[in-house]
């Protein structure tokens, strides 16, 4: 086994996961659509700056699928925590 | 058994009529007793270099070590329910040497400290079960078992022999796989560690028990030692299971069975999760892992079906890809849809109909030329599947969707001049040929296997 990777990344629980995209809506640096539109992560460490977006993706999705991790093990998942959800202004990034 | 170097060696005293009896099992293989040291056991299953015959090649060793260290007691699993559909090894050898099995079975329940076994069969492996339920039975009578053996029958499926599927079921759920982590060897049957080792790979458990590592290594390649059991399939005159000293050549193989890879388009090795070989790799191949990865292939399962020239890969290809797609156990999105999607264009590549939809669409682009109107690249159904194929691989809970899309891109590749030709043309001459590669018939467990 490799060495463990300490920062967080995004995955998707697929038995869990019934496609109803809002983590590609909320994340699309990291969450793409096929053609079925199910998501296709990317599992890349996240970058400082998407850590929160990704925390509120995953507390968005409707069938809690999507997952942060540390190397594989699950974070304890946010959800009482997070904000609610605000107009953001990275649109305009 | 005499010299190291004889054949076979797991079917040595294999009885095809309801599995040799004990008495003829201990006067071809003796181990009166199976009170052996389980720390030595473990230290000759190392030095021998067996690894796990189920197809994915783990080392069995570093698998009983970490089972047999866990916090709670362990439990041990035979797996005889191979989904496989051309592989007939595991069913073969339960019917015809069930006491190697299960003299394996609780070897290994000794080496790691387990109070629980399970043997699981297929559901559908008649003989392998009555000749286990006589072996059992016999077993009972002698007092030759330390840990009594529990025979689960498990519903056919492509999927539900995988590790995760089969914890599941004995778990009181469906065979089905499950998200991982965690792993069975970690929390599987009882949320107990647990060790899920093939039924092949106990069985010479049972014969490095008896005769050590030196004369299980002097079988084989010093890399990969030993002896495989293959089931041999497609264009051969006489199809069937046989047992092969790792590193002999394919070529051998399909020699023993009747067959001339002169004549062949190409052999898939390793079954439905397995790689095509062209003509030229296939006559290069040694039946071994560091050969086949050289090949971009692996001996998976064990199962090598020969293709020959008149019949069509494209229609073979479309076929398998169809059963594949209907075999998902149907919990993730993208092996439901991404595998059926892959089977649709494929069978439409195959019987004509990309063909003509193809014509169709360039005859009124033509007609459109010039008027400027540009619509979005036009994908063709091939070029779709290869998209597809890299797009689904990774994205299930178990390893279905990844193994049924590597045998597809693996044909792409192969017979690429033959997928252009049908995508263009429609079909050939050899895509009304009877299926080469077995698949079982619809609504029924028997396998038609090609002669």
């Amino acid at each position: 086994m490799s060495r463990r990777d300490e920062r967080l990344h995004v995955r998707v629980n697929p038995i869990a996961c019934t496609a109803h995209g809002l983590c590609a809506e909320l994340l699309p640096e990291r969450v793409r659509l096929d053609d079925w539109g199910y998501p296709i992560v990317d599992d890349r460490p996240l970058e400082p700056e998407l850590v929160a977006l990704a925390k509120r993706a995953a507390a968005a999705c409707p069938t809690l699928a999507l997952l942060l991790e540390r190397g594989t093990r699950p974070v304890e998942r946010a959800t009482g925590s997070v904000p609610p959800p605000r107009v953001r202004a990275r649109a305009a990034r | 058994m005499s010299a190291a170097t004889a054949l076979p060696r797991v079917l040595a005293g294999a009885d095809p009529h309801g599995g040799a009896p004990l008495p003829v099992h201990l006067a071809h293989h003796g181990l009166e007793s199976l009170a052996v040291d389980p720390a030595w056991l473990v230290q000759e299953v190392e030095r021998a270099g067996l690894r796990g015959r189920g197809g994915a090649a783990f080392p069995t060793a570093t698998k009983l070590e970490v089972v047999g260290h866990g916090r709670r007691r362990a439990v041990v699993v035979a797996n005889g329910a191979e989904g496989e559909p051309a592989s007939r090894k595991d069913a073969l050898l339960l019917a015809q040497a069930p006491h190697l099995v299960l003299d394996g079975l609780q070897l290994a329940a000794a080496a790691t400290g387990a109070g629980e076994a399970i043997l699981a069969v297929k559901g559908s492996a008649r003989d392998a079960q009555s000749a286990l339920a006589r072996a059992l039975g016999e077993r009972a009578a002698s007092g030759r078992d330390r840990v009594f053996v529990r025979v689960v029958a498990v519903p056919d499926g492509y999927v539900s022999g995988e590790e995760s599927a089969l914890t599941h079921l004995l778990n009181g759920g469906r065979a089905v796989p499950t998200a991982a982590p965690p792993r069975p060897f970690e929390q599987g049957v009882d949320r107990r560690p647990t060790l899920i080792q093939n039924v092949e790979t106990l069985a010479h458990v049972a014969l490095i028990a008896r005769y050590g590592a030196d004369w299980y290594r002097a079988l084989g390649t010093p890399a990969e030692p030993g002896t495989a059991l293959v089931t041999l399939g497609g264009a051969v005159e006489r199809p069937g299971v046989r047992e092969i000293a790792l590193g002999t050549t394919l070529a051998a193989l399909v020699a023993h069975g009747g067959g001339d890879l002169a004549r062949a388009r190409g052999v898939l090795v390793g079954g439905y999760f397995g790689t095509w070989l062209d003509p030229a790799a296939a006559r290069a191949a040694t039946l071994d892992g560091a050969s086949l990865r050289a090949l971009g292939a692996s001996l998976g399962c064990g199962v090598v079906a020969v293709l020959d020239e008149q019949s069509c890969p494209v229609a073979e290809t479309a076929r398998v890809a169809t059963w594949l797609a209907d075999q998902s156990a149907g919990q993730c999105g993208p092996c439901v849809f991404g595998l059926a999607a892959i089977a649709d264009a494929l069978t439409s590549i195959a019987d004509g109909r990309a063909a003509r939809a193809l014509a169709t669409a360039s005859r009124s682009s033509g007609r459109r030329g010039g008027r400027g109107r540009r619509t979005a690249r036009f994908e063709d159904p091939l070029a779709r599947v290869r998209r597809w194929c890299g797009e689904v691989a990774g994205r299930g809970a178990c390893r279905h969707p990844d193994g049924a899309v590597h045998l597809v891109a693996s044909a792409l590749r192969t017979f690429a001049a033959d997928f252009e030709d049908h995508l263009r043309h429609g079909p050939c001459g050899g895509c009304a040929r009877p299926s080469v590669l077995p698949l079982p018939r619809a609504g029924g467990g028997g396998l038609e296997l090609a002669a």
